[in-house]
């Protein structure tokens, strides 16, 4: 099991941030990487256990399950079922917390996985990297 | 029972944050409110179920103990013990998480306890504003002083019965120079003079000033247009330097600090000046003084009217009057750097080339405020979604014809004349919105301040402003500084340099 923790401090009030973000199905709103995304079955994409099916710009489809969503503690929590990183028991975590000072947003966003064997590293920084600070990067500059 | 909560960014790593908060008797050293305090019975700072005993500088005293602790969460719970305040049954928490996009610090601080019925409005501000986000204040600024000191431990000890370390005293006056205006009128009744800056008091600062910028509102507080000084007095509102002394209850500045200001009241063309130091902000290392005192002003003005009068986005119009202006031109690449298209109007050709260099695609060369046309043909008949105006009056028929229908016009100046009045049924035509702004209502709390500084600070190195200082005059020479200006002949920004 290995985790991965990314966070950043966003320049605008959370609950502007967490409009944007509590939206299961806005990856390609607010992300640099998905081409687009839709919740199956036609759920809302607030309903508990919906799931999003998205491709990302390279072609991949991922599979993403809704386990929480908090919009009194701003805090959403989603599962993998398929992706072609081939990672198991993927859980991650998004959370913003507003900064009183500033009126700022504080945003972590973390995760755990089993990675194949080798892959431990590669996928680490895949994830903390590629996935979350470059979407907390895009995300900054259409809060701008 | 209440519950206050605040939180707040330190500006260094998470174990230099926390090698200081982990020690329960640290706050000594870096909280502002803090008089004097000691762990009882000499135990370890980090024992949980220590006692600290401390004063606070208002006299009140208090006993906390510590709860419990974490090296792992990075997580301190303490309650209190005895108070000579009116606070029962008090438990907090703070907490720090690592900042990973560029290695800061983030602080949750939260209590919940019980105060008398009526007053937990009041104890939300004294602990929340009062104790926790002067906490925070107090801890960059304690961070900044270790840096220069070059180690925690040079600036006091790391144990056992502390005592607050003070700012030196209040001492004689600095003399300095400054040019005070002998009466409202033309630059030649402003002469060269000695100052005396006093000895801070409480929340004041003392400032060395090396650039002092200079302002078109300065010619008109010279001339008596705007009622700011009664004269004799110096006029100026930026200036930049490096902070002398501090009085009491100043918990942001520290001797030796370069910084900055843009305020009110006037004051600023002088070598040493003593204000208040809640409208002072300190510089960044890669900004110089002579920038700072170049931009504060005009980059915090672009600042405010792009992202809180309005909220310029990617595709919107944006019309600059004065394009080729100090602020004109900073407004000209901010907005094309946030995605606008930006068309400005200027006087001459050789000012419409700064503006096109500054990101204005479309600068219209006219010299009787006439711009409505070529607007409206830009932008296929729909006009501009938001016009910057600091003409005014010369310019009210041609800027109602060439905003676009729910379009924001903003008068920040009226450079030619006072707008008497606006027929509210000239807006209700276009559903225009109309702002008359002042950038001192934005920079009015220290927290916006510290933001719109902050982002003057961001652009200046994103190249969305710039400095451009073409003119330097000795402090001595404002009198010609003044004259240039309104000779309208210069470009670009002035500073005086005591």
């Amino acid at each position: 099991m290995i985790k991965v923790y990314t966070s950043t401090v966003l320049d605008s009030p959370a609950h502007v941030v967490w409009s944007i973000v509590r939206d299961f199905n806005a990856l390609p709103k607010w992300t640099p990487f998905v081409a687009d995304s839709r919740i199956e079955q036609n759920l809302p994409s607030d309903r508990i256990g919906c799931v999003r099916n998205f491709r990302t710009n390279d072609g991949g489809i991922i599979r993403e399950q809704l386990l929480a969503l908090s919009d009194y503690d701003f805090q959403c929590v989603y599962s993998i079922l398929e992706s072609p990183m081939g990672v198991e028991n993927y859980i991650a975590t998004l959370k913003l917390t507003p900064v009183t000072d500033g009126d700022k947003t504080f945003a972590e966003w973390s995760a755990e996985f089993d990675p194949p064997p080798g892959r431990e590293q590669e996928l680490a920084d895949h994830v903390g990297q590629a996935v979350f600070q470059a979407a907390f990067t895009h995300l900054k500059q259409r809060l701008r | 029972m209440i519950k206050v909560t605040r939180s707040g960014i330190i500006d260094a790593p998470i174990a230099a944050v926390w090698d200081l908060l982990r020690d329960l008797n640290s706050h000594v050293d870096w909280h502002p409110a803090i008089d004097s305090s000691e762990i009882e019975n000499g135990e370890p700072p980090d024992q949980v179920g220590c006692v600290r005993s401390f004063r606070l500088k208002d006299g009140n005293q208090l006993r906390e103990q510590l709860l419990a602790l974490s090296d792992r969460d990075f997580l301190s719970t303490y309650c209190i013990l005895d108070a000579t305040l009116p606070m029962r049954r008090y438990v907090a928490t703070l907490q720090l998480k690592p900042v990973t996009d560029g290695n800061l610090t983030f602080w949750h601080w939260q209590s919940t306890f019980d105060v008398p019925k009526g007053r937990e409005l009041e104890f939300d501000r004294t602990v929340g504003d009062g104790v926790y986000t002067a906490g925070f204040e107090g801890m960059r600024t304690w961070l900044r002083r270790g840096r220069r000191a070059g180690s925690r431990s040079a600036a006091a000890g790391t144990s056992g019965g502390r005592s607050h370390v003070g700012t030196p005293g209040a001492g004689a006056a600095l003399q300095g120079q400054g040019i005070f205006v002998r009466r409202h009128g033309g630059a030649g009744e402003m002469a060269l003079a000695t100052v005396d800056a006093a000895a801070p008091g409480s929340g004041e600062v003392r400032i060395r000033q090396t650039a002092v910028g200079v302002n078109y509102i300065d010619v008109y507080v010279r001339s008596g247009l705007y009622p700011m000084i009664v004269p004799p007095a110096v006029p100026g509102v930026e200036a930049a330097g490096v902070v002398v002394d501090v009085g009491p209850g100043v918990a942001h500045l520290l001797p030796g600090d370069r910084v900055a200001y843009a305020c009110l009241p006037p004051g600023s063309y002088c070598s040493v000046r003593t204000m208040a130091a809640d409208q002072v902000v300190v510089l960044p290392e890669d900004v110089t003084e002579e920038t700072a005192a170049a931009v504060m002003l005009k980059g915090m003005s672009a600042e405010y009217l792009l992202h809180r009068t309005t909220r310029v986005r990617p595709g919107d119009t944006v019309l600059v009057h004065g394009a080729a202006g100090g602020l004109g031109l900073m407004l000209c690449r901010w907005a094309a750097q946030l995605g606008a298209r930006v068309i400005g109007t200027v006087s001459s050709d050789e000012k419409a080339r700064l503006a096109r260099e500054s990101g204005c695609e479309l600068p219209i060369v006219t010299g009787d405020y006439r711009f409505a046309g070529q607007v409206r043909e830009a932008t296929g008949g729909r006009g501009a979604d938001v016009i910057f105006d600091g003409l005014g009056r010369e310019a009210f028929q041609e800027n109602i014809e060439a905003v676009a229908v729910c379009g924001h016009w903003v008068s920040y100046g009226q450079a030619s004349g006072p707008m008497e009045s606006v027929p509210l049924a000239t807006l209700t035509a276009k559903s225009i919105t109309l702002s008359r702004p002042v950038i001192f209502h934005y920079t009015a709390s220290r927290t916006a301040l510290q933001a719109i500084a902050a982002n003057v600070f961001k652009a200046l190195r994103s190249g969305a402003i710039r400095a451009d200082i073409r003119h330097r005059y000795p402090l001595a020479a404002a009198a010609q500084a003044h004259r240039d200006l309104e000779s309208r002949a210069t470009t670009g920004q002035l500073v005086l340099l005591p």
